[in-house]
């Protein structure tokens, strides 16, 4: 068996159309692009190397800066806005309501739509004559006419709420999963106490689904780094870059006329130098965290 | 009524913010539906919301006159398809590797082949635009089938690693006294064994290929190869000022990926999250 089991010939095999592949397309370019972040380069032309002068344009650059403050909008819009609902709607529904499987089902549609159809509906919810406006009308707001998406200040929250919008039900599933796969002993021992649906939660609930908070924080967070194509369908960074993110902008810098490859490759680098950067920082306070809880339950359970 | 009577105000205010979820997450899409039936003049006037007053289905044949809006759904199944089975080989054969084989270096190959999880496919896009262009590959349903194949990679090792270890080695040893061989053992008994593993990458690979914008906008331009999604961003461009034919294209890209949903909604859910729970 352990002679079959370790034919190298076949190891190669199995092994060398993936590795192939992924090399090619995932590994390598990252190298190649880190080169590219050195030079100036239009991809006609020959490349000319300039060193770290891309980067320091970069970090100089107002609509650079700007792209990433809205970047971090959105990740933070993420973390305190949907994972909060999406966590109450999954204790809601673990807690045990008629039609359980209906609500998973319907919130869990929109995760599955695509983002550029989701972006198209969204901007016609917010055209001049869109859902929005005829329901703010509805309300008593006579001529409702604001054009959501082309306002300077209405912009990045009306790009905001679909981004929102389309992943609850993602993270709503991922809480759900974590509460049921937690021992239903621990909540017949609370109900048994007396304890209510809200002490319940915060004491027993919240504190075991801590490692799939966790997981849920992290793909939030680094996931809205790389949100396009809802920004690139509703607004395309516009107007005057005051919805721009981190992708849509180096998009553009690549592929439109201008073609500035070498700048356009430092903002992929530093895209990604800013999602590794963020994957350490929530493990650094994941970690530091559950130390500070300990303490607090000795203390409680002591004093009981 | 009765049930409704013996309902306790926490209970109540827990169906209320269930039920008013629902209407925000199905409203937009009702109202999709809708407006991909209905003529400017109903839309934009006697008729918002309400359903079709007679229904328009010649949006639907407008869009597939006029906007190739076929070809591009076409495309997208091809390139669809083609990535789902380059995942599924590549992916199984890889997994066999790093799984049941014995070799040096095994875990640290595995290793590598998570990176994949973590890269943003943003890095990659000039890179394999340029390789693209220099094999002329560019405007060509290979132009899509090879990066998307490649990033859903990872996580279909990861779904795969996930259900081979459930498979007990028994089978394989006792294959082995047989004279099977290694090749043997992985098609006859490795592979049949992980159909219910496949059918999950499928659906992942299938839901990212399908949805995707930003290879497909950047690699495949020419109309003959773009796929449904870039064909619906351009849709305003066409019908600037009529929706019905844009909800009609939204409905045409939508459909297919409802359907798969409706039909196998645990499969789907799960196929989505396993690798978060996981990973």
């Amino acid at each position: 068996m352990d002679k079959v089991m370790s034919d190298k010939k076949a190891v190669v095999i199995f092994l060398l159309p993936s590795f192939i592949l992924f090399c090619a397309v995932i590994i390598i370019p990252i190298f190649m692009s880190a080169g590219y972040s050195l030079t100036e380069w239009d991809g006609t032309r020959a490349k000319v190397f300039i060193g770290l002068q891309n980067y320091k344009e970069l970090f100089s650059s107002p609509v650079f800066l700007k792209s990433m403050l809205n970047s971090l909008i959105i990740a933070v819009a993420s973390v305190l806005i949907q994972l909060p609902l999406s966590l109450l709607l999954a204790l809601c529904i673990a807690h045990g309501v008629k039609g359980e499987k209906f609500f998973i089902t319907v919130f869990f549609i929109p995760v599955i739509l695509a983002s550029v159809v989701i972006g198209q509906l969204w901007a016609r919810i917010y055209n001049q004559n869109g859902l929005l406006n005829l329901f703010l009308r509805a309300l008593g707001d006579k001529d409702a006419k604001t054009a959501w998406l082309g306002g300077m200040k209405t912009a990045l929250p009306a790009v905001i709420v679909p981004i929102l919008w389309q992943y609850v039900g993602y993270h709503m599933l991922l809480f759900y999963s974590g509460i049921r796969s937690i021992s239903q002993d621990i909540f017949e021992a609370a109900k048994i106490d007396g304890a209510s649906f809200w002490r319940t939660c915060s004491s027993i609930t919240i504190p075991l689904l801590k490692p799939i908070i966790e997981v849920s924080v992290t793909f939030a967070v680094v996931g809205s780094m790389k949100t396009y194509d809802l920004v690139k369908v509703l607004t395309n960074g516009g107007p005057a870059s005051a919805s721009e993110v981190i992708t849509t902008l180096l998009v553009r810098t690549m592929f439109y006329p201008g073609n500035r490859y070498g700048y356009g490759s430092a903002m992929a680098i530093a895209l990604i130098a800013e999602c590794f950067l963020l994957y350490l920082a929530l493990g650094r306070i994941f970690r530091e965290k559950p130390e500070k809880l300990e303490k607090p339950l000795k203390d409680e359970r002591s004093a009981a | 009524m009765k049930k409704l009577s013996k309902l306790s105000p926490g209970r109540a205010v827990m169906y209320l913010l269930l039920s008013a979820w629902a209407f925000i997450q199905l409203f937009p899409l009702y109202w999709m539906f809708t407006f991909s039936l209905k003529s400017n003049q109903e839309i934009f006037g006697e008729n918002p919301v309400g359903l079709p007053k007679n229904w328009l289905w010649s949006n639907y044949t407008n869009v597939v006159e006029n906007a190739h809006m076929l070809t591009y759904f076409f495309n997208s199944v091809i390139v669809t398809v083609a990535s789902i089975a380059v995942v599924s080989v590549f992916g199984m054969m890889a997994t066999f590797a790093l799984t049941r084989m014995v070799w040096r270096g095994r875990g640290a190959m595995r290793m590598f082949y998570m990176l994949g999880l973590s890269i943003p496919i943003h890095a990659a896009l000039l890179p394999v635009f340029i390789m693209l262009r220099d094999m002329k590959l560019l405007n060509s349903h290979l132009s899509l089938v090879i990066p998307y194949s490649a990033f859903a990679l990872s996580m279909a090792i990861l779904i795969f690693i996930g259900f081979i270890s459930g498979i007990p080695t028994e089978l394989e040893e006792s294959a082995c006294l047989d004279g099977c061989s290694i090749y043997g053992i992985f098609f006859r008994i490795i592979l049949p064994l992980m159909r219910p593993a496949i059918s999950v990458v499928a659906i992942f690979t299938f839901l990212q290929c399908w949805n995707e914008l930003l290879f497909a906008s950047t690699y495949a331009t020419d109309w003959h190869y773009r796929t449904i999604t870039v064909g619906i961003m351009e849709m305003t461009g066409q019908f600037r000022t009529e929706w019905g034919p844009i909800g009609a294209g939204l409905m045409a890209a939508t459909l297919p990926t409802l359907l798969t949903y409706v039909l196998l909604s645990d499969k789907v859910r799960s196929s989505l999250v396993l690798g978060a729970v996981k990973g």
